[in-house]
C-alpha cells in the first residue's frame, strides 16, 4: 500500500502550503483560457528561439520541444538553505571519492566500499591513476536528482557527474515565464539564476592549469546534431567562450591548440560536453571524431584542465551510489545532511533474494543505464514485464539495482484538463571549484502524463520553473 | 576567431544572397515571359537562366524541358535541389545554427523564423501566389542584412559575413548579366524588344530607378552592362562587390592571406582603372566567363587561408 504523494503547494486539506498561498490565490482566478493561451505562447517563443533538440533515428528535419509547464514549483527558503547544505556536503565528498581512487585508495583499503565496485567498474579509467588535477577536483559541474518522499524528505536519486545537462532550461524557463508573467516576480521574492554563467566562467577559470594567468576556456560540443546542442551554443555564448568541436582542436609539442582564422591559439581549460569514450581516439574509442587526438597526453602533462575530469563516472554509477552516505561520514567525518534512497544491490545474495521476491514493490534499474530506459516500475507492470526482469536479474545480477517505488511529490500542473497534479523531481546543479557554488534551485522536470513516474525529456517529461522565494 | 567559425558566417551569409539573387533571377525571367515572346524563345530564356547558375545538368537530370512550371519550381522550392531558393535559406539557417553563439539573437532568430515560415512553401503555391513568395523571399532577406547590420558587433565576425555576402553578389551579378546575353533575345522588332528585356532586368535588380538618374537615356545592353559592372557607388555591381571585399579582406588579413589580398587588389584594379570599352571588345560574355573562374578562384583562397587551414 503505497502513501499518497506529498504535494508541494498544496496541504493534504486542499489548501496552499503558507509560502505557497499568494500565487495560488493567483492562480485560481487565472480564466482557463488565458493559460491556454500563455501556454501556446510559450511553445511558439520556444520554437523561434531555436530551444529545440533533434530527436535520435527521426528525419534530420524534426525538432522538438520540450513541453514548458507554466506552473512554477516553488521552494521556501529554509527548505532550500537546508538542501543546499546537503548538496554541497555530498559533491565535496564525492570529489574526495574519486580523488582518493585515483590516488591512495584509503577507502577500499579500510574497506568501506568493496574494491572490486570501483575497480572492476567500466568507468574507472586506469589513465587517471596517480594524475594530478588542479585544486583535486573532478566533478567541476555536478547535476544531483533530487526528489520528495510521501513524507516530505528530500532525497537524492541520483548524481550526475559526467557531463550532466539542462541548466539551459533553467535559465530559459526564468527568462519565459518573466515574459509571460511580469505581474507574478513583482509581488513574489524569486531567487535570481541568471549569473549561473558567471559562476560557470568563473569556476572554469578558477581550476585552470598552474601558472596560467589568464586562461583560455572553450566549451566542447559533439555538433549541432547533439540533442544537448542548444545548451552548449547557449552556454559558450553567455559565457564569451568559443564553442569548438574536435575538428577545431589539435595537439602540437605537448599543448593544445584551436584553429583560428589568425593562426593556432593556444587553449587552457576545456568545459567538455563529449563523453570520456570520445574524448581522443588514440586513448579511447579509436572510431570517434568527436575528439582531439593526443588531448590525453596534453591531460597528463598538465598542460591543458578537463572538466569534468575524465573518470569521473565511477562515482555516479548507480552501484557506487549505496555508499554515499559512508563516503560523507569517511573523508567529512559528518553525517550525511541529504538521504538516499534504500538501495538494494543485486549482486550481493540477501539484497537480490528480498528483491526477486519484491519485484511486483520495487523500481529496477540498470546499473549503467540513463534517460529513464530499462527500467522496471514494479507497480505499474505487467506480470510479463515483471518476468522478464526475473529473469534477466537471475542472469546477471551485477547489471541491476532496486528501490522502493518512491510516491515522487507532486506539483500542480497545466494539462488539457486544467490545473491537475503531476509528478515531479528536481535537478540543482553543483560547481566546484576553489569554492563550491549552487544558484538556488534547479531544474524542475514533471511527467505530464498522469500519474507517470518519469520524468525524463525522452519519456514525455516536461519542465517547469524553479522559485526558491526570499526569506 | 575560430576558423570553422568563420566558415559558417561566411556561407550563412552567401547562402542568404544566393537566395535572394535566386528570387532575382527567377522574378526577371518571369516578367520576361510575359513580353510578346514565342513559346520557344520563353523556354529558351529558362534555360539560360539554368546554365548561368550552373545548374542545367541537374535540372535535366529530372525535368525534359525547361517550361516556366518545372523551372520554377526546381529553382524555387524543390528540396531535393541544394540550389533552390528554400534550400538556400535552409543552408543559411543551418549555418547560423552553428554559430548561434557568435552571432546576436535577433539575427539568429530572424533567420530562424524564415526558415520555418519557408517550411510552408511548396510545388503546391499557386501560380497567383508566386510573384508573392519571391518578394517575401527579398524582403526576408533585406530584414536579415538589416538586422546584421544594426546588431552584429563590427568585429571579425562581421567581416566574414560581409566577405560572403560580396563574393556571392559580385558572383550573381555577373550570373545575372550572363544570362542575358546568353539569351537570344525574342525576336520582333529588335531594338524596342530588347530594351524591354533589359529594362526588366534592372527592375529585378531593384536597379531600374537608378539607370534612369544615372542615364537619363535609353535602355540598351550596354548601358546596362556598364552600370552593373563599373559603377563603385552602386550596391549590386561588381565593382562595388570587389571594394567591399578588398577591405573586408585587409580587415581579416593574417599571415597566410598576402597572395590573396594582391589578387582581389589586382581584380578590383581592373574595374576601378579598366575601362568599360576594352571589356566590350574581349566580347562580353567571354569576360564575364573569365571573371566568375577568378572569383571561383578567389573563394578557394578564401578558404585556404582562414576558413579550413590545413593546420
Amino acid at each position: 500500500m503505497r502513501a499518497s504523494p506529498y504535494d508541494e503547494m498544496l496541504e493534504a486539506s486542499g489548501g496552499p502550503r503558507s509560502h505557497c498561498s499568494d500565487y495560488w490565490r493567483w492562480l485560481e482566478v487565472q480564466p482557463q483560457e488565458r493559460l491556454a493561451q500563455k501556454r501556446s505562447e510559450a511553445d511558439a517563443l520556444f520554437h523561434r528561439v531555436g530551444i529545440t533538440f533533434a530527436v535520435y533515428g527521426e528525419n534530420s528535419g524534426t525538432e522538438r520541444l520540450i513541453p514548458f509547464d507554466i506552473v512554477p514549483r516553488i521552494i521556501p527558503a529554509q527548505e532550500w538553505t537546508r538542501l543546499e547544505a546537503g548538496l554541497a556536503q555530498r559533491v565535496r565528498a564525492l570529489n574526495r571519492f574519486i580523488a582518493d581512487v585515483y590516488h591512495d585508495q584509503e577507502i577500499l583499503r579500510a574497506g568501506v566500499i568493496p574494491a572490486k565496485r570501483v575497480l572492476c567498474n567500466a568507468q574507472y579509467r586506469p589513465e587517471m591513476q596517480g594524475l594530478e588535477v588542479p585544486g583535486g577536483i573532478y566533478a567541476h559541474i555536478a547535476g544531483i536528482d533530487v526528489v520528495r518522499d510521501a513524507s516530505g524528505t528530500f532525497r537524492v536519486l541520483e548524481d550526475n557527474l559526467r557531463v550532466p545537462s539542462g541548466v539551459s532550461y533553467m535559465l530559459e524557463n526564468r527568462k519565459m515565464m518573466m515574459r509571460l508573467f511580469p505581474e507574478l516576480f513583482a509581488h513574489h521574492a524569486v531567487a535570481p539564476v541568471e549569473h549561473y554563467p558567471d559562476l560557470l566562467l568563473e569556476n572554469l577559470k578558477s581550476v585552470a592549469p598552474t601558472g596560467v594567468s589568464d586562461p583560455t576556456v572553450v566549451l566542447l560540443t559533439p555538433g549541432m546534431y547533439n540533442s544537448a546542442y542548444f545548451e552548449h551554443a547557449f552556454l559558450a555564448q553567455q559565457m564569451g567562450i568559443e564553442l569548438v568541436e574536435g575538428q577545431d582542436l589539435f595537439v602540437l609539442d605537448d599543448a593544445l591548440y584551436m584553429r583560428t582564422t589568425r593562426g593556432p591559439q593556444r587553449v587552457d581549460v576545456v568545459y567538455r560536453r563529449v563523453d570520456d569514450d570520445f574524448l581522443d581516439p588514440l586513448s579511447f574509442r579509436p572510431d570517434s571524431t568527436l575528439g582531439v587526438p593526443g588531448l590525453l597526453t596534453v591531460y597528463r602533462a598538465g598542460h591543458v584542465t578537463i572538466a569534468n575530469a575524465i573518470g569521473t563516472g565511477l562515482a555516479d554509477d548507480k552501484s557506487i551510489y549505496p555508499y554515499v552516505p559512508e563516503m560523507i561520514r569517511f573523508y567529512l567525518a559528518e553525517a550525511p545532511l541529504l538521504e538516499n534512497v534504500h538501495t538494494w544491490i543485486l549482486d550481493d545474495p540477501e539484497d537480490r533474494a528480498y528483491a526477486l521476491d519484491h519485484l511486483e514493490e520495487l523500481v529496477v534499474k540498470e546499473v549503467h543505464g540513463a534517460g529513464g530506459y530499462g527500467m522496471l516500475i514494479g507497480p505499474a507492470a505487467s506480470a510479463i514485464q515483471i518476468e522478464d526482469f526475473r529473469r534477466r536479474i537471475r542472469a546477471h545480477p551485477e547489471r541491476y539495482i532496486a528501490q522502493p517505488t518512491l510516491a515522487l511529490s507532486t506539483s500542480p500542473t497545466f494539462s488539457a484538463a486544467g490545473v491537475a497534479p503531476r509528478h515531479i523531481d528536481l535537478r540543482p546543479f553543483v560547481l566546484s571549484g576553489r569554492d563550491v557554488a549552487i544558484v538556488p534551485g534547479g531544474l524542475t522536470r514533471v511527467a505530464l502524463r498522469e500519474g507517470s513516474l518519469v520524468v525524463n525529456s525522452s519519456q514525455g517529461g516536461g519542465t517547469k520553473d524553479t522559485w526558491v522565494l526570499g526569506p | 576567431m575560430l576558423s570553422r567559425t568563420a566558415d559558417h558566417l561566411y556561407w550563412m551569409s552567401r547562402y542568404l544572397e544566393r537566395a535572394e539573387n535566386v528570387a532575382r533571377m527567377i522574378d526577371a525571367h518571369q516578367r520576361l515571359s510575359l513580353l510578346p515572346r514565342t513559346a520557344e524563345a520563353v523556354m529558351q530564356g529558362w534555360q539560360a537562366t539554368l546554365v548561368s547558375l550552373g545548374v542545367a545538368d541537374a535540372f535535366f537530370d529530372r525535368h525534359d524541358s525547361p517550361t516556366a512550371r518545372p523551372a520554377f519550381d526546381f529553382l524555387a522550392f524543390d528540396r531535393q535541389h541544394p540550389g533552390s531558393i528554400v534550400q538556400c535559406l535552409r543552408a543559411a539557417r543551418e549555418n547560423a545554427r552553428a554559430v548561434r553563439g557568435t552571432i546576436t539573437s535577433d539575427v539568429w532568430e530572424t533567420l530562424n523564423s524564415t526558415y520555418l515560415e519557408s517550411l510552408a512553401f511548396t510545388e503546391k503555391v499557386p501560380e497567383s501566389a508566386r510573384g508573392e513568395f519571391l518578394e517575401w523571399v527579398r524582403y526576408r532577406a533585406h530584414l536579415i542584412r538589416g538586422v546584421i547590420s544594426a546588431t552584429l558587433l563590427r568585429d571579425e565576425a562581421h567581416c566574414f559575413t560581409r566577405i560572403g555576402t560580396f563574393i556571392e553578389r559580385a558572383d550573381n551579378t555577373t550570373r545575372l548579366l550572363e544570362s542575358r546575353w546568353r539569351d537570344p533575345g525574342g525576336g520582333g522588332e529588335r531594338l524596342r524588344a530588347e530594351a524591354s528585356e533589359w529594362a526588366v532586368l534592372l527592375r529585378a535588380m531593384s536597379a531600374f530607378e537608378v539607370f534612369r538618374r544615372l542615364y537619363r537615356d535609353s535602355v540598351t545592353p550596354q548601358r546596362v552592362t556598364e552600370m552593373l559592372l563599373m559603377r563603385d557607388d552602386l550596391p549590386q555591381s561588381v565593382h562595388r562587390c570587389l571594394d567591399e571585399l578588398q577591405s573586408g579582406l585587409a580587415a581579416v588579413a593574417n599571415s597566410r592571406s598576402d597572395e590573396t589580398c594582391r589578387r582581389v587588389g589586382e581584380l578590383h584594379a581592373r574595374f576601378h582603372y579598366g575601362r568599360f570599352e576594352d571589356f566590350v571588345a574581349e566580347g562580353l560574355p567571354q569576360f564575364l566567363d573569365r571573371f566568375q573562374v577568378r572569383l571561383r578562384e578567389l573563394g578557394v583562397r578564401i578558404a585556404d587561408d582562414f576558413l579550413v587551414p590545413a593546420s
